[in-house]
């Protein structure tokens, strides 16, 4: 394909590149603007509201978030073991159930797959799952009411099952003729021959926690608990609110300057959601891989 | 009667293996299964302190409430409309995009692919920033630069009649290169002798993407839109939730199942009827799950969950 593009006319190519050009700014602008108007000085921002261009370059908000990063940081480490542990459970959890359904001498096979694939058609809803985490799991406010609802997906489990039902059957069956029991077979034979799969849905998993507020926004209220996507929800809220209550706060005789400001949350946005736009675009490949298999069983 | 007899004489092979799985099976039994009999919630009057088998019958009354106000058809309504329009409007671009791809050097397609994939990586809640930047009041990037035209400020977020064009943006913006590079993975695997013996003929780019791609096309992209008509009644509670700012007055517009059904739980706490919308939506959906994989299976076999 590429000695046959590059052998068409000029014009078209241009007018190709050209569509694309755009297209990609269209699609990082809000980028730049977020960027830039975190390194936009206060008082500039008042004057000449958001724009692409610093009218006046300040670093100051980074600086006062550089100040006080006890904030930042602990909603990091949340996030980060959200983000480790849900996802060396998730791919437990998946990896046992996805093998088993996946041996074809498995006598429970077709019952178990069934069992796994009901929720995927139907479900309680929001109510009885909000209130089996918080009634009966009593997870408010734990860390593990963000982990424990993500662990397993009909999705991943197919996905899963379709890999290794894809090992060879002789490979099992041998190290059985050896003695070895269903589990030693699982730990030391399967899970080592599956490491692509792992990877590729270990991934995903991973990016699904890292970005997770749904669950946070539910059972999260108290400061230390709070992760990098309900910390962003958060700021929000306090803004609106002292935005519409500012002569209240005044009032109060509280300095607004004490509270962060508007190139303070961009930066803030900027520092939580920079980091990963740096590092997912290399798993680029294995999203559309993943993402493709998930959404046609491949 | 014969499972039970096979469960008590089975093999240490399958004895072991059901004892592996056992941790999923269990983490199913307790999120999906318990979680499927708390729907009995929406036909009793749910009190923390009684608990569900406690708590008062009241038989179909949450559901009347609910559908008696003017929210059942307005959240109903957006829902479904959003879906599908989310799915064709997608769809055309995200063809059109990988088409064009197809058509410039490799080299310089990988650049604009991973631009166009940025946008994935990042959640509601950071576009709930980026949309702001543009639409705020005192603010906005766009309320600013149309002053300096001359023209007036807009109040995008107290105007419900501006938020289908915009939930639509937004949700182009994120999803447009994940779609675009699935049907271009699509493309790329499309034989390419078909398209050597169409330029034997002397055909034109134009008509290639006409009688070859669209064509070789056509079975992902049925199969994504029965899919996309399978979970029409399930809304992206991100996008309808966070863009809009959870905003009341553009609820009109901009209010789906999901939305309602959070905002039922966690504002107003209104238990019974949460879930009997919920419910309403669960079961909604599970009949557009069968029709639709039923429909896959009279196109594909291999395609459809079961």
């Amino acid at each position: 394909m590429e000695t046959y593009a590059m052998r068409r006319s000029g014009i078209v190519n241009a007018l190709l590149n050209t569509f694309f050009i755009l297209l990609s700014l269209v699609i990082i602008a809000p980028f730049i603007l977020i960027v830039a108007v975190s390194l936009t000085d206060e008082r500039a921002l008042t004057t000449y509201g958001y724009s692409f261009i610093p009218t006046q370059f300040s670093s100051l908000a980074y600086e006062y978030l550089l100040q006080t990063p006890m904030v930042i940081l602990r909603a990091y480490g949340n996030t980060a073991f959200i983000t480790v542990v849900g996802t060396l459970l998730s791919i437990l959890l998946t990896s046992i159930i996805g093998y088993t359904i996946s041996r074809r001498d498995y006598s429970f096979r077709s019952w178990v797959t069934i069992y796994v694939f009901i929720p995927m058609m139907f479900s309680g809803g929001l109510v009885p799952f909000y209130i089996l985490m918080t009634q009966y799991l009593h997870l408010k406010n734990s860390l593990w009411a963000i982990i424990l609802p993500g662990l397993l997906s009909p999705f991943y489990v197919l996905i899963m099952k379709g890999f290794m039902g894809k090992i060879p059957f002789e490979i099992i069956e041998s190290a059985k003729m050896d003695g070895a029991g269903e589990w030693r077979i699982f730990f030391r034979i399967i899970l080592p021959l599956s490491t692509p799969a792992l990877a590729t849905l270990g991934l995903f998993i991973a990016f699904n926690y890292w970005n997770e507020w749904f669950n946070a926004l539910l059972f999260i209220d108290e400061d230390r608990r709070v992760p990098l996507q309900l910390l962003l929800v958060r700021i929000m809220n306090t803004l609106d609110f002292l935005r519409n209550n500012s002569e209240y706060i005044q009032g109060l005789g509280l300095d607004m300057s004490q509270f962060p400001n508007e190139s303070v949350r961009m930066a803030l946005v900027v520092m939580v959601a920079g980091p990963m736009m740096f590092v997912f675009p290399f798993f680029q490949k294995y999203f559309v891989q993943g993402m493709t298999v998930g959404s046609l069983k491949g | 009667m014969n499972n039970l007899k096979k469960l008590f004489r089975m093999g240490k092979s399958d004895r072991e293996l059901t004892l592996l799985a056992l941790p999923s099976l269990l983490y199913i039994f307790v999120f999906s299964y318990l979680t499927m009999f708390g729907v009995i919630i929406a036909f009793k009057n749910y009190r923390y302190d009684l608990g569900i088998l406690g708590s008062e019958w009241v038989g179909f009354s949450n559901f009347r409430f609910f559908f008696i106000s003017e929210k059942a058809f307005i959240v109903t309504r957006n829902t479904i409309l959003y879906s599908l329009w989310f799915w064709v409007i997608t769809t055309l671009a995200a063809l059109l995009v990988a088409i064009l791809l197809n058509e410039i050097s490799r080299r310089w397609s990988k650049y604009y692919q991973t631009i166009m994939f940025l946008p994935t990586f990042v959640s509601w809640v950071v576009v709930m920033f980026l949309v702001q930047m543009f639409l705020s009041h005192d603010y906005g990037f766009l309320n600013r630069f149309s002053e300096t035209l001359g023209m007036d400020r807009v109040r995008w977020y107290l105007e419900a009649s501006y938020w289908p064009a915009i939930l639509t943006s937004a949700h182009l913006w994120k999803s447009i290169g994940f779609s675009a590079l699935v049907y271009y993975a699509g493309i790329v695997a499309i034989d390419p002798s078909y398209y050597e013996a169409a330029r034997m003929d002397g055909a034109s780019r134009f008509q290639m993407a006409r009688k070859i791609t669209i064509p070789m096309l056509a079975p992902l992209i049925i199969i994504l839109m029965i899919m996309a008509i399978g979970n029409m009644f399930r809304g992206d509670f991100g996008l309808h939730f966070f863009v809009p700012n959870n905003s009341p007055l553009l609820y009109n517009t901009t209010d789906i199942i999901d939305t309602f059904v959070y905002r039922a739980l966690s504002v107003s706490g209104d238990i019974p009827m949460a879930t009997a919308v919920g419910l309403y939506q669960s079961v909604v959906g599970l009949i557009l799950v069968v029709a639709a994989n039923y429909t896959v299976r009279k196109f594909s076999e291999e395609n459809s969950l079961w």
